[in-house]
């Protein structure tokens, strides 16, 4: 992926005015969409200093915020790593008619607007709603509580894992574990010593931005939370509140603590992709699995014409 | 094995395998999917329905409902288009030259994926305020983009630019230069093999990446709020007026925008699904 050009120069590259202007094009679009922002806000958020800084995320709305954002995450990921790697096992590992549709409806949620994402659990679970009644009566609550909040990230997020590894599952072909069973393993010990193994880093890679997105999630969380600080109030959702109490520095300094989740985000993703991409399988980058997911909507039951050509 | 695979090796739902575990993982995801998406979006279309026609439609085309669409459809295509010119020189630069920082750079590309979006969204609002680093400048020249659909257009480039660069990058990078020295050896100048060659087998990947940051655009809510000032009939978005009409316990309204949303994206991701077959019958590649 990163080979230096196959060619010596030639009459098909650029002149170097060209591609000087080309370049820097590029470099002041990506500086000033992308960069710019995230130094604003490390910039903002240390305004009144490191002391101002630590009181912000010290404060106690601010920790509980925390505490909600990681037990989401906590219930959300694990959930949809269990789903990503059942619903790649059968659709990666096995022949079936409607798999196409399925692929398809398991990329759902990322064509759906967070916003409308929340609205569904509201109308389900809302005073007006299918479920709403009936749970108020049993003293159960969900909308404007915790499972609320858990049910709206686990919608936005179901898709991460198993779109991360149905490509890399089905590049891999079922022959491995046909092997380990054929020598007599059980079923489960082959997923374990076998699978698991070979699909380690496109797992983490899915986990990774899972979570990224879960702990971010912003306009679906919005709509089932209710805003209620201290009890229902994740972080993102704490730095909306900061921001329209004109509290500027202490927003930045708790959005401050995201941007620091999605460095490291990219870090490891990127660690991943270097992984991934001189791994000892001769599977196609995450990269293009991260884009493989568009091409595999409509895909027929074959592995090959799912991904790109090598 | 569970009996379920038992069941199901029996009514040849599937090809026969020797490995395990078919109906218990199919089993699991199929009520997972459906207790999470299918049953919950059912009830929007429950809710839709029992509005009846006439209601449901009269809500849906309310003037300002119809503004909001309006203005979520029309930023969002704005910034795709910007992002599909854009992100396919940021693509070209990242795939063709070498320079120092390109790996970084190309790291960075990711940031909108990986940045929560209310973060985005503050700081957009910041930079581009009248006396924001990037808004005060501005202002001196007699433009204001915080608090206009200039500043949603804004957001919208920022969350929807990966989706352009990553799916034209893979296939740059499998374009055969080959073809550009035959081009080129026939005789061709270098615009006319960019506008004859290589232009053409990017054009699926570019149509994909434009749809994928359109209908993301379209659906966009935290990064959008904090910039667009949520003028109604000026700079209010779809998503937000959903927000407002839940807050005014509004629940029918909420629905039927929901509802016309929903169906709109669906005929978008239809038809970018349409143009993936289409492309990769024609080229060979999505």
């Amino acid at each position: 992926m990163d080979s230096a050009p196959r060619h010596p120069p030639s009459p098909i590259g650029e002149p170097p005015l060209t591609r000087a202007l080309l370049i820097g094009t590029a470099l002041a679009f990506l500086g000033l969409f992308l960069l710019l922002p995230l130094v604003a806000v490390f910039i903002e958020a240390f305004r009144l200093g490191p002391g101002a800084w630590i009181a912000a995320i010290t404060e106690p709305d601010a920790l509980a915020a925390l505490r909600l954002t990681l037990l989401v995450a906590a219930i959300a990921v694990p959930l949809n790593v269990v789903f990503g790697v059942a619903a790649a096992w059968a659709i990666a590992k096995f022949e079936f008619p409607g798999k196409a549709v399925l692929i398809t409806l398991i990329d759902l949620p990322f064509s759906v607007s967070p916003v409308i994402s929340g609205l569904v659990y509201v109308l389900l679970f809302g005073g007006g709603g299918v479920l709403g009644p009936w749970l108020k009566a049993q003293g159960i609550e969900i909308l404007f509580a915790v499972p609320g909040i858990v049910l709206a990230t686990l919608f936005v997020t179901l898709p991460f894992v198993a779109r991360e590894l149905i490509p890399l599952m089905q590049d891999q072909g079922a022959s491995d574990e046909e092997a380990a069973l054929s020598l007599g393993a059980s079923g489960w010990h082959t997923f374990r010593t076998v699978t698991l193994p070979n699909i380690r880093w496109g797992l983490l890679y899915g986990v990774l931005l899972c979570n990224a997105r879960a702990m971010g999630e912003f306009g679906a969380v919005s709509v089932v939370s209710g805003h209620i600080r201290g009890l229902t109030n994740t972080v993102p959702l704490h730095v909306e509140i900061l921001y329209n109490e004109y509290n500027f520095p202490a927003a930045f300094a708790v959005a401050s603590l995201l941007a620091v989740l999605a460095l490291v985000t990219l870090v490891l993703k990127t660690a991943l992709e270097a992984r991934l991409g001189s791994g000892t399988t001769p599977s196609p980058s995450v990269r293009e699995h991260a884009t493989a997911w568009i091409s595999r909507s409509t895909t027929s039951a074959k592995p090959s014409t799912v991904m790109p050509p090598p | 094995m569970p009996p379920a695979a038992i069941a199901a090796r029996r009514w040849r739902v599937r090809a026969p395998s020797v490995l395990p575990g078919f109906g218990l993982t199919l089993g699991f995801t199929l009520t997972y999917l459906t207790l999470i998406v299918f049953v919950p979006l059912s009830g929007l279309a429950w809710h839709s329905a029992t509005l009846g026609w006439e209601n449901f439609w009269s809500l849906a085309l309310a003037p300002r409902t119809v503004q909001a669409l309006r203005i979520s459809f029309g930023t969002a295509l704005i910034a795709a288009i910007v992002n599909a010119i854009f992100g396919t020189l940021v693509a070209w630069v990242l795939v063709r030259y070498r320079f120092p920082g390109r790996r970084l750079l190309d790291a960075a590309v990711d940031l909108p994926f990986a940045l929560p979006t209310a973060v985005a969204g503050i700081a957009l609002a910041a930079l581009y305020a009248p006396n924001g680093w990037i808004g005060q400048p501005l202002a001196d020249l007699g433009l204001t983009v915080a608090y206009t659909p200039v500043g949603i257009v804004v957001a919208l480039v920022f969350v929807g630019l990966p989706f352009v660069v990553r799916t034209v990058q893979p296939v740059l990078q499998d374009l055969d230069r080959e073809v550009e020295e035959a081009a080129a050896t026939l005789g061709a100048s270098r615009a006319r093999t960019l506008r004859s060659v290589i232009l053409p087998a990017l054009a699926p990947a570019l149509l994909t990446g434009f749809a994928l940051a359109f209908a993301r655009g379209v659906g966009e809510y935290g990064s959008v709020i904090f910039i667009a000032g949520n003028i109604p009939f000026v700079s209010e978005i779809a998503p937000l007026l959903i927000v407002i009409r839940l807050e005014e316990f509004n629940t029918a309204a909420a629905t039927a925008i929901g509802a016309v949303m929903l169906m709109l994206s669906f005929g978008l991701l239809l038809l970018i699904n349409l143009i993936q077959g289409w492309s990769r019958r024609r080229f060979g590649h999505g």
